[in-house]
Parts: structure tokens; sequence; C-alpha cells
């Protein structure tokens, strides 16, 4: 019982702590990280708490490393994280790009900054919205996953354990510094499930098993080191056998499958928020921390007799685009409202069915977008007609 | 501390279980023949390895070998165990993280002269300081082969690469004085000649707790050896052991009067000590914690 809200289970909780915490619940034995503002609680927080647990923290030399020790820790059978920030992120792709051909699970975690470059270290931005999308080069599988609170961050990273276990790949936990630092108090939910998850490990005869012959659900089970498969892991493009091929057919089922493991499993990979949508004339899309100040915004627009929506994709990549259209079959506008120059409403512009008009809202001055910013645009669009 | 591996009489050494060495228990020989140049001293380097897992008695299973990019990236893949061929550079990072994750794994890193000083330098300097039983084996035939012959941090003074087309005016690395300096528990350089003495000092490093450093000297024909003149591999492994010098030899200066190289070399092992190997440094902590011995 919490002796200020006399609630039970609540309790005082920074973004980045919940973090944490989160990756802990749900079974992450594993973190290697280097330190980077506005990220570095999520580290300073499993250093104490993964070795209580019997699990292992690795301050490495480099971001680059980080990566490379969570792929090698994921590579031994256990779960895995790494988190960093603009800067880092940017140096982990090479290494996220070999988690992703090799598959190989872990969780990436990404508090934004503003960028480019070494930019706002200490202010939130979401200009990395794309580069989680297309950072590492080559066609790709990727799950991203932006929560909007301090608990969704709690859940959602423990749920990204889940995910990427089952699907073989890593899944990317993107936010900002401002929901890193937030502190809330927060009821924490229940994530035995996502702790149970674990990836389907190989059984039978080593000489029957192709490391990288996908199951129905697309996903190969993963031999485990010790376990008598002895089998080999490369991130050059493989044959089902798991070792180097260039026939273009070997390829080409590769790829397909690879790419296909995330479309092919889309309805436990989505998830969204959606607030008065159904009858919206302008749906605001906003992600994290926006979403925030959309939802205030749009229930102060609805008491003003506009019919304002909400959506906000939870899950970011794959986007949520046969739910998006649905909710915003009605809308006449969308305005998508961003702390960066424009990234998000291309995928808008590209999936929207409708004739619905698309503005975007932006910022990219280190402050987050306000309730009032919103307001202000919903209002220019509509006066504008 | 410097000392020689000596040669051993009986070469044909057995296991514990009376097993004698036989090559292809250790390899995966339907992925044969394999990508090595004729000439190129990788492969009497992969022997020297796994004869070395075979005298240390190293069950396969439990063996991982991680590689990273280039020719000695290449190598892990023919053997029969848990192979990881990962990215340029970062083989040690995730033989750190998998060694962390499962010290119960014989976790051997082989990587090149570009993959571990170039690209990958800084990793070898923070694992030879942090002294994970990991063994790296670093195959030196200076030069990137598998791009084609480019200069690289061991290439000696005055040698054409391609991207040194008027003689290599960079001086070089020397990578066992490198790994001493960051802290290798066990560190030596061998040439591919000497097979009982390679096979030794891996052997050696197999055993040894923390972190182990071995350079193989070898030697690329193709894109090294025919771009200098220095003749086939018999010519070149030759030109190798002339400028060998033992650990404890004293130069007068540093050039030997070789057209092979210009200074010269020393073999062995250089160092072996007993500093905290840092995984069970970590496990001991850990335990404690665990039992609320400590407070964080």
């Amino acid at each position: 019982m919490n002796s200020m809200t006399g609630q039970a289970n609540t309790v005082n909780l920074q973004g980045n702590k919940a973090c944490a915490l989160g990756a802990v619940a749900a079974g992450c034995r594993f973190f290697a990280g280097y330190p980077i503002t506005p990220s570095s609680e999520i580290a300073e927080n499993l250093a104490k708490e993964l070795p209580a647990v019997g699990g292992v923290f690795l301050q490495m030399e480099d971001e680059i490393a980080s990566m490379a020790a969570t792929l090698g820790a994921s590579m031994g059978g256990i779960k895995a994280m790494t988190a960093t920030s603009g800067p880092g992120f940017s140096l982990k792709q090479e290494n996220l790009g070999y988690g992703m051909g090799a598959e190989i699970p872990c969780v990436v975690v990404n508090v934004m900054r503003g960028g480019p470059s070494t930019g706002l270290p200490t202010r939130p931005a979401q200009g990395d919205i794309m580069q989680t999308r297309w950072g590492t080069h080559g066609d790709h599988p990727v799950i991203v996953l932006a929560p909007g609170s301090v608990e969704e961050i709690y859940q959602q990273t423990a749920r990204a354990f889940a995910l990427s276990e089952k699907l073989r790949t890593p899944v990317i936990v993107l936010f900002d510094e401002s929901l890193g630092h937030l502190v809330e108090t927060v009821a924490l939910p229940d994530v035995a499930d996502y702790e149970k998850t674990v990836r389907k490990w190989a059984t039978g005869k080593p000489e029957d098993y192709k490391p990288y012959h996908g199951d129905a659900d697309g996903v190969p089970p993963m031999a485990r080191p010790g376990d008598g498969f002895r089998v080999h892991t490369s991130g050059l493009t493989v044959a089902e056998n798991g070792f180097p091929t260039q026939k273009p057919h070997e390829v080409d089922a590769l790829m397909k499958r690879l790419l296909g493991k995330v479309a092919l499993n889309n309805d436990l990979i989505e998830s969204f928020e959606a607030v008065e949508c159904k009858d919206a004339e302008v749906v605001i899309v906003a992600l994290g921390v926006v979403g925030r100040a959309a939802r205030k915004a749009v229930k102060e627009l609805r008491e003003a007799g506009i019919k304002a929506g909400l959506f906000r994709p939870v899950t970011l990549w794959p986007f949520p685009t046969e739910s998006f259209r649905k909710q915003t079959a009605k809308a006449r506008h969308i305005i998508v409202a961003e702390m960066n120059a424009g990234q998000l409403i291309h995928e808008i512009a590209e999936v929207k069915t409708g004739k619905q008009k698309v503005t975007g809202l932006n910022r990219y001055d280190g402050v987050p977008i306000s309730p009032v910013d919103i307001k202000k645009t919903v209002k220019e669009v509509l006066g504008h007609e | 501390m410097n000392k020689q591996v000596a040669l051993k009489a009986d070469d044909a050494k057995k296991t514990a279980d009376g097993k004698e060495f036989n090559i292809r228990d250790y390899l995966r020989l339907d992925l044969f023949p394999h990508f090595m140049c004729p000439g190129c001293g990788h492969g009497i380097a992969l022997r020297a390895l796994l004869w070395a897992i075979h005298e240390q008695g190293i069950d396969k299973d439990k063996l991982a070998v991680v590689c990273g990019i280039g020719c000695s990236g290449r190598v892990g893949g023919y053997i029969d165990a848990n192979t990881f061929h990962t990215t340029h550079g970062r083989p040690l990072a995730y033989a750190t993280g998998l060694k962390m994750a499962r010290p119960d794994l014989h976790v051997v890193v082989i990587t090149g002269d570009g993959d571990c000083l170039a690209i990958g330098g800084n990793h070898l300097i923070h694992a030879a300081r942090r002294n994970l039983d990991i063994t790296c084996l670093m195959l030196n035939n200076e030069i990137y082969g598998m791009t084609g012959g480019q200069g690289s941090p061991t290439t000696p003074r005055d040698r054409f690469t391609t991207t040194t087309p008027a003689g290599n005016r960079e001086p070089v690395f020397d990578a066992c004085k490198l790994a001493e300096a960051a802290g290798a528990g066990y560190v030596g350089r061998e040439v591919t000649i000497h097979l009982p003495r390679l096979r030794d000092l891996i052997a050696g490093g197999l055993a040894h707790k923390g972190f182990s450093f071995i350079e193989v000297m070898s030697d690329c024909t193709e894109v090294n050896g025919r771009k200098n003149d220095l003749g086939s591999s018999p010519e070149m492994v030759l030109g190798q052991t002339r400028t060998m010098r033992p650990p404890d030899y004293e130069y007068d200066s540093n050039v030997v009067d070789h057209p092979f190289r210009p200074s010269g070399l020393h073999t062995g092992v250089f160092v072996q000590s007993d500093r905290p190997e840092y995984g069970a440094a970590y496990r001991d902590m850990s335990e404690k914690l665990q039992q609320g011995r400590t407070k964080p």
C-alpha cells in the first residue's frame, strides 16, 4: 500500500528506472552499455539490479562493443539488453543489423535527445523515428515499441523481450529524454507472461537440424551452444544450413522469410491507442510523450465542440497501418505532431487511404509539443477550410 | 617474464585418454575445399589451434569460436564447434558478452591484423585490461587479404600494397607489446613454420585463466608476397624464421639485414601472469550480493 496514494502496488518511478526494472522483471540477465545522456540511469540501475539477481552488467569500452556484447550474451542463450541515445544509437547500427540478419534476440533502448550530432544531450526530441526504421544498412525486419508514460516504459520494455525472444529479432524501445527523466506514480503492471516467453530452442537430432529453416511462424528454433548442435552463425547471407550462400534462390528465400516473419506475426506485434477517433473530423497522430499533450488537447477541443481524436502508435514499426486506416476513416484532417522536422508524416501520407489532408506540427527546439500547440494547429487547419 | 617455449621431443602428443590427434575430428569436412589461397599460413594456424584444443581435452560442444571479418574471419567456420562469424573488428566484444553469459564455454577468438589492431583496436586493449578468460589468436599476415591487399597496421616499412603504391611509410604496431601493456595475462608470438611450437604456445593460452593473446605470423603469398617479390610460401616462411629472435634477444639496433622485414621478430612467450580473471571476480561479487553480504 502506498501511503501517498492509498493504492496497492504503486511506486514513484523515473522513466529510465522503470525501463531497467521492466527489463529485469521480463527476465533480462545481461546488460552491456556505455555512459550517455539521457539514458545513463538505465545502465546505473541495472549495474545495481543485475548482479543481485545473478545477472551480468558490463560497462563496455564503447557503444559498438556494448551492442556486440549484448548480442554475444544472447547467442549464449540469455535475455540481453543495451541502452543508449542518438549518437550511441548511430554507432550501434552495424551490429544491430547483425542481430537482425543472424536472428539474435535482444532489446535495444534509445532514449532520444536533440540532434543532429551531439545536439541537445539533456533535451527531448523525436528525431530518430526514421533511424530506428532504416538505420542499419540493407533490407531488414524492424520492431520498434514507443511507450508514452513511465508505466508504459516498464510494460513495453518487458514486452520487447517477449517479442524479441518469440520472433528471434532485436526489438527497439524508443522514448525520449522527457519520458526517461519523468518521475510518475505508477502501478506496476504484471509482466509475468512476458517473463515466461523464451525463444524456441532446437531439440532433436543435430544432424536433422537446419538453423535457418523457419517454422510456420517464420521463426527458426535457435541452437544453444553446448547442446550438441555446433552450428555456424554468420552475418553473411546464409542458406538454411547456416553457411554462406550466394545462390539467388537461397538468398531470395532467406530475405522473404526474414522480412516476412514480422508481417506474419503482426497481430502479436501491433499496439496503439485511439482516443475519440470514431467520429473525429480531425485526428492527431502523436508518438510517445506528444501523445500526452494530444490527449489533453483532444479533451479540451471536444469540450469546445470540435470533433478531435488521437491516434498514438505504441508499436511504431511496423506501423499499425490497417488500424490507423480504420480509426481515421471519417476524418477530414490528420495532424502529425512530432518533435522533429517531419518524419512520421511521410509514413502517414503513404498509408492513409482517404482524402484526408495531412498537416505537420513540428518542434525541434528541445521543448515538448504542448496541448496549446496542438489546439492552435487544429483550429488553424479547420479555419483554413 | 620471458620464457622460450621449448620444442617437444614427441610431437605426436596424446590426450589424457590416449587418443591421437586427427584434424578430421575437428573440421567440418563437408565445407571443403576451403577458401584459403595456396601457400596461405592461416591453415597451419588452424591446424595448430585444433591440435592444441585436442591436447587440452576441450569438448567441441563446449567450444565457441568467435571470428571477425577478413581472411582470419573465415577460418573459424571450418571448425566443428559453436562458431560465430561476427562483424569487422568486433569479435572480442561479442566474445566478451558470450563468455560473461556462458562461463562454461571455452571461448576462442580468431582475428587478423586489420580486424584486431585497426578497426577493433579498442576492443583488444580493453579485453586485455579486463582479463576475461578468452584465448585470442591474431593471424598476422601484414595485409588486408580479403579486400585485395591493402596496407594494414602491421605492414612493414617500404612494403608495396594497393594502398601504399610507393612503399609503406607508416610505422607498424607491435601487437604483443600492446597486449602486454594493456594487461593481457598471457602473451606470445610464433611463426607457422614451427608448428609444434605454435601448438604449444596456443595450448598455453587455452590453459591460461585470463585473457591470452597469441600473435601468429602468417604469410600471404597471393596479395602480399607476389607484390613484393617475397617469393613463394616456403621462401616467405623461411624469411620469417631468418628474422626471428628469442624473447630476450637484444638488438644493437632495430634493423635486421634481411629483405623480408626491416626489423627483427621476437617469438616465444612474453608474458605469463596470474592477474585475477574478470569473470570469476564478477561472479564472486554477484554471489555476495545475492547472499546480501555486501551492499551494492
